[in-house]
C-alpha cells in the first residue's frame, strides 16, 4: 500500500534573492511589507526605495507562522534582523495574522502600488491572479486605484485551481504552460467553471484517451477565459499587466492575450538598472506593501519602529 | 475611485458604488442607513490619502445583495435612502435589484 515517495505536482518553486549592490547599513529607511496569501507567502525589504531582498515561500495552515518563514527568507542572505525594520507592512489575506506588521493595507492597493514600480508608470490595469481569487485593477500613473473588480473566494480561474488540476493530471504545475502549447490544434476548453466539476470533467477527458497536452490546453483555456470575463466588466487599458503566480503560466497569459485582444506587457523590470534583477510576479503585493511603508514614514504619517 | 461593495453571480451585478472621489466623508448616509451597512474611515485603497470617506463595512460586504434589498425598488422607497441623502451625489446601487424586483 506504501509507495515510498508521492510526489505533490503542485509544488512550484519557492526562490530567495538578496541585492548584491545594496549595504543595507548605509540606508536611511528599511521597509518591509509581508503578503500573506492563500496559497503563497511573500516578504519584500526596500531600502530607500531600492529593492534589497525578497523571499517567496508556500503559505502553510498557520499564517503567521507562514509571515515568519517568508521573512526568514527574505532575511536569511543578510546580516539584516527584524529589529533593524523601521516599519513594516502586512498585506493579502492573512494580513490580520501577521505579527511583525504595524499595520495593514488591502491588497488591492498594495499591488497597484508594487505594479507601478515593477512595470513602470504606464501600467493602467492590473490583473492580479491569486491562489484563491482574481482581482482587476485599475490605476492610475502614480500606482493609485481608480476602481477594482475582485471575483471572491473561488477557486475557479486561480492558482489554487491551477495547482490541483496539476495533481490531479501528474504533471508539475510550471511544465503546463509550455505543454498546452504542444497541440496540434486547440481543444474545446473545459467547459465547467467550478474546480470541482472542472476536475471531473477532466478525469472524462482523461478516460476517453484524450492526449494530456490537449487536457492542459483546455484547462489553460478555460482558466483564460473566465479572467477576460472579469476583465470586460472592468475594461482593459493599455499598459495591461498580469502579477501573481498564474502570470508565470504562458498557457494561461497566451490565451488571455488572443482573447482579449490586447498584449500584457513584457515581464522585466521597468527601471533599465534592475534588468539582472530576478523578476518574479508574486511579490507584487509585498513590494506595494513596503513602498507603501516607506512612504508613510516619509510623509512622516507614522513613526519608525526600529531598534536596533 | 469607485469603490464597488457586493457581489456578481449569474444572477447579476449585485453593487453599491462609493465615488470617493466625490465622498466628503460627511457621514449622513451612515445616519440614514437602516441596514446600519456603512461607515466613515481612512480611504482603504488609498493608504496615503487623509480624507475620510464612506463604506460598506467589512462584516457586510457579502451581504449587501440582502442586507440591502429592503431599499430597493419592489420593497423600499424610492430612491433608496442613502443615495437621496448624499449631497455630492457619491453613491450608487448597480442594476440588478431593479431587473430582478422592480416594476417593468
Amino acid at each position: 500500500m506504501a509507495e515510498g515517495i508521492t510526489n505533490e505536482y503542485w509544488r512550484w518553486p519557492e526562490g530567495t534573492w538578496t541585492n548584491p549592490n545594496i549595504d543595507w547599513k548605509k540606508g536611511k529607511i528599511i521597509a518591509a511589507g509581508v503578503d500573506v496569501g492563500s496559497v503563497s507567502s511573500q516578504v519584500v525589504v526596500v531600502v530607500d526605495s531600492e529593492l534589497y531582498s525578497f523571499g517567496n515561500t508556500r503559505t502553510g495552515y498557520d499564517s503567521p507562522d507562514s509571515a515568519r518563514k517568508a521573512m526568514h527568507r527574505a532575511l536569511k542572505e543578510t546580516d539584516l534582523v527584524l529589529e533593524n525594520i523601521d516599519y513594516c507592512i502586512g498585506t493579502g489575506y492573512g494580513r490580520v495574522n501577521v505579527p511583525m506588521a504595524q499595520r495593514t493595507i488591502t491588497e488591492i492597493a498594495c499591488h497597484a502600488r508594487g505594479a507601478n514600480f515593477m512595470y513602470g508608470p504606464e501600467v493602467r490595469t492590473v490583473m492580479d491572479m491569486g491562489g484563491q481569487d482574481c482581482k482587476a485593477i485599475n490605476c492610475d500613473e502614480k500606482g493609485k486605484v481608480l476602481n477594482f473588480m475582485m471575483n471572491d473566494k473561488c477557486a475557479a480561474g486561480t492558482g489554487r485551481g491551477m495547482e490541483v488540476f496539476a495533481d490531479l493530471i501528474r504533471v508539475p504545475v510550471w511544465e503546463i504552460g509550455p505543454r498546452s502549447f504542444q497541440i496540434d490544434k486547440e481543444p474545446p476548453m473545459i467547459s465547467s467553471t467550478c474546480v470541482v466539476f472542472a476536475k471531473s470533467e477532466v478525469v472524462g477527458l482523461l478516460e476517453q484517451g484524450v492526449p494530456e497536452n490537449d487536457i492542459m490546453a483546455a484547462y489553460c483555456a478555460a482558466m483564460a477565459h473566465r479572467i477576460m470575463e472579469l476583465l470586460n466588466r472592468l475594461g482593459v487599458h493599455e499598459k495591461f499587466v498580469i502579477t501573481g503566480g498564474i502570470a508565470k503560466n504562458e498557457g494561461v497569459v497566451k490565451r488571455l492575450e488572443k482573447e482579449l485582444g490586447i498584449k500584457t506587457a513584457e515581464k522585466k523590470w521597468y527601471r533599465p538598472e534592475y534588468k539582472d534583477y530576478p523578476f518574479d510576479t508574486q511579490i507584487a503585493g509585498a513590494l506595494g506593501a513596503a513602498l507603501f511603508a516607506e512612504a508613510m514614514l516619509k510623509r512622516g504619517k507614522t513613526q519608525s519602529v526600529r531598534k536596533a | 475611485m469607485r469603490a464597488y461593495y457586493g457581489s456578481k453571480d449569474g444572477s447579476g451585478d449585485w453593487f453599491i458604488t462609493i465615488d470617493t472621489d466625490a465622498c466628503t466623508g460627511c457621514g449622513a448616509c451612515v445616519e440614514v442607513c437602516p441596514a446600519r451597512a456603512l461607515e466613515v474611515g481612512e480611504d482603504e485603497y488609498d493608504p496615503m490619502s487623509e480624507a475620510l470617506v464612506a463604506g460598506v463595512k467589512d462584516a457586510m460586504r457579502k451581504k449587501v445583495r440582502y442586507a440591502c434589498a429592503p431599499c430597493q425598488p419592489g420593497y423600499g422607497e424610492k430612491p433608496p435612502p442613502c443615495i437621496a441623502v448624499c449631497e455630492p451625489g457619491a453613491i450608487s446601487h448597480s442594476e440588478a435589484w431593479q431587473q430582478s424586483y422592480g416594476k417593468t
